[in-house]
């Protein structure tokens, strides 16, 4: 009997990083831009939303080339994106530029539903991730170690970019203090583009996994996740990408855990669990989980 | 008559009596979409009251809407009926029924009291951050609403619920909620508010607590909300969660944003203009005669609001008014009279 809720513990707990992990990726997506152009990406979910879109459209495809399409389709929505809305709103305050992703998540998300209707496409082709493999008494699906590893070298090759290269250091520069890196000769644009790069490469991969544990793509596809993963950025701390990075684990984390050890009948109450958690945790730490010192009302200027 | 700008709290009450007359002359089929613009102005004031004033989205505000009109529907369900519509609920919900304006109090001091208890440590936070966390109030109103049948219905309807929110009542809500956005906005502690949207920082230098003026309008706001989702209860009869969720705090924010945030005026206009519209537009999915047959597919409705309030945004991003209350200084100035 120990040894079966031993096995069932270690079994959520890496059914929870999985899960945190691809959390982890959308925050770093939405985390990357926002470093930038102070910018909250509510429209996340909806580059994902493309992205299983064109995988479930691609199902009679080769598998590589589904994938590949797949990351063409959500980086040229990305790119198109900042093009057409991010840019003309640089200059406005963060909280315009968060209601106006919102309104863009609603119309692209009205629009799928417009074109593809309500009842989904599946997008199948990925569904032998699904399967378990048996590890030291674990049975774990393939679409798990398939999250972990992908979210590790995601965010090694990120850091090492970020960090050895000269577009990663102008990137810092740029989220450090926009204005005196101008000043310095970053440029702009560039800068910009290649965040908004980064953070559709990242949406597309995170719509691959998504579509392994939700097959049945439909319009409203990653906005979920999207709410979810923004609530944990704010809870790690939204000011730097290394604690909007954790805070999105975090929350992912403590679904995987809570969804694994809540009973049957009261998981029902899962996400007010996690939700009161997080506005437990804000009480106590305003300023974010993962951050030093201390909160201030007022948005850094 | 400079001192007091009566045109700011008559153009607009005036503009929503006049919703509220003309809404008479039309079939019942038709009246009620008049009716619920004029809830619709109800929300979006009171989402106005704390979002235009303190400059901070907020996501959350649906949420006391919805704690109003759960409060609401399940306290006027006819007691006789109660037991069947209600079989799970706590026996002090299932055996008593009140009047339909005792609910509306009721409503909006359960409104009220949920949002000064989220706002303690929401309020703490910065402007976004804040604006993000009020997701989190809206996620658990709505799971709570959703399971949990001792308080209500779970994920069916509240039915059976009294339509008591004619024209009158909704037109005589509309102007309550307006008139009281505009006393607070007039008050010393709205100033105080606008103040720190204005300059937060410099707000703070010159002593003003801005967590606590965040909470104040907050928990207003959350009254003022509680108070419309008791108005749209009693005029649809019935609810369901999916009705105050999501796309409510899309539609009420895409109001708010294409009237302007930043004055009630803006938000009265905002309402009214973008609920008729995606009156209109509902209509057309179910095809309506223009001329010439409109038919247009479903879905069409949120894809025009969306790009109605993307294009605001980027175009213009104080509104429609330009963030302005109604002023008649330059017709006043030509006629030499005192209009208002």
């Amino acid at each position: 009997m120990s040894t079966l809720v031993a096995s069932f513990d270690a079994q959520t707990l890496v059914d929870a990083v999985g899960l945190g992990a691809v959390y982890a990726l959308m925050a770093v997506g939405i985390g990357l831009v926002f470093g930038v152009l102070r910018l909250v990406n509510f429209a996340y979910g909806q580059l994902v939303m493309a992205g299983a879109y064109t995988l479930a459209l691609t199902s009679s495809w080769p598998l590589a080339a589904g994938i590949a399409m797949c990351f063409v389709v959500v980086v040229a929505l990305s790119l198109a994106m900042e093009r057409l809305v991010f840019r003309p709103l640089r200059t406005q305050s963060p909280a315009v530029m968060l209601v106006a992703t919102f309104a863009i998540a609603f119309l692209l998300q009205s629009i799928a539903l417009l074109k593809f209707g309500a009842l989904g496409k599946p997008a199948s082709s990925l569904a032998s991730l699904n399967q378990a493999v048996s590890f030291a008494g674990m049975d774990i699906r393939k679409v798990t170690i398939v999250a972990i590893v992908v979210a590790v070298a995601a965010l090694g090759a990120l850091a090492l970019l970020l960090r050895r290269t000269s577009i990663g250091l102008h990137m810092r520069a740029a989220a450090t203090d926009f204005h005196t890196a101008r000043l310095l000769g970053v440029r702009a644009n560039t800068v910009i583009a290649f965040a908004v790069l980064l953070s559709g490469l990242l949406a597309a991969a995170v719509a691959v996994m998504l579509t392994v544990q939700t097959p049945l793509v439909t319009s409203d596809f990653g906005l979920k996740e999207t709410i979810i993963v923004l609530v944990g950025v704010v809870v790690g701390g939204i000011d730097r990408l290394g604690s909007a990075t954790l805070g999105g684990f975090a929350i992912g984390f403590m679904i995987g855990l809570l969804g694994g050890i809540l009973p049957t009948d009261k998981s029902v109450y899962l996400p007010s669990l996690v939700f009161a958690l997080v506005i437990l945790v804000l009480l106590l730490r305003p300023a974010g989980l993962f951050t030093r010192g201390r909160a201030s009302v007022v948005d850094r200027v | 008559m400079r001192r007091f700008p009566l045109t700011q709290l008559l153009g607009p009450v005036l503009l929503l009596v006049a919703v509220g007359v003309a809404g008479t002359f039309f079939p019942r089929a038709i009246e009620i979409y008049f009716r619920n613009s004029l809830i619709m102005v109800a929300i979006v004031g009171a989402l106005y009251v704390f979002v235009g004033n303190s400059g901070v989205v907020s996501f959350g505000q649906v949420s006391f809407v919805a704690v109003g009109a759960f409060a609401a529907g399940v306290t006027t369900v006819p007691a006789d009926v109660k037991p069947a519509a209600l079989p799970d609920a706590f026996a002090i919900i299932r055996d008593h029924s009140i009047g339909s304006f005792e609910s509306l109090l009721l409503a909006a001091a359960l409104g009220g009291l949920f949002a000064f208890l989220v706002g303690m440590p929401l309020m703490r936070l910065s402007g976004l951050a804040a604006g993000i966390a009020t997701f989190a109030v809206l996620e658990i109103t709505h799971n709570i609403l959703r399971y949990w049948t001792k308080i209500g219905p779970g994920a069916g309807l509240v039915s059976l619920v009294p339509e008591t929110t004619g024209l009158l009542q909704a037109t005589m809500g509309a102007i309550a909620v307006v008139a009281i956005a505009f006393a607070y906005q007039r008050s010393r502690l709205g100033r105080l508010l606008r103040a720190t949207r204005e300059d937060p920082a410099a707000a703070q230098a010159i002593g003003i607590d801005i967590h606590r003026q965040r909470l104040w309008a907050f928990t207003l706001s959350g009254a003022l909300s509680g108070l419309a989702g008791g108005m749209l209860v009693h005029m649809y009869g019935s609810i369901s969660t999916e009705q105050v969720y999501l796309e409510l705090a899309f539609l009420t924010l895409a109001m708010l944003v294409v009237g302007g945030a930043s004055s009630l005026f803006g938000a009265v206009i905002g309402a009214l203009s973008v609920s008729g519209l995606d009156a209109f537009l509902g209509q057309a999915e179910e095809g309506v005669n223009v001329g010439f047959k409109l038919d247009l597919p479903t879905g069409t409705r949120l894809v025009v609001v969306g790009t109605l309030m993307a294009a605001v945004l980027i175009l213009r991003p104080s509104g429609i008014t330009g963030g302005r209350e109604l002023s008649l200084r330059l017709r006043r100035r030509t006629t030499g009279k005192a209009t208002a």
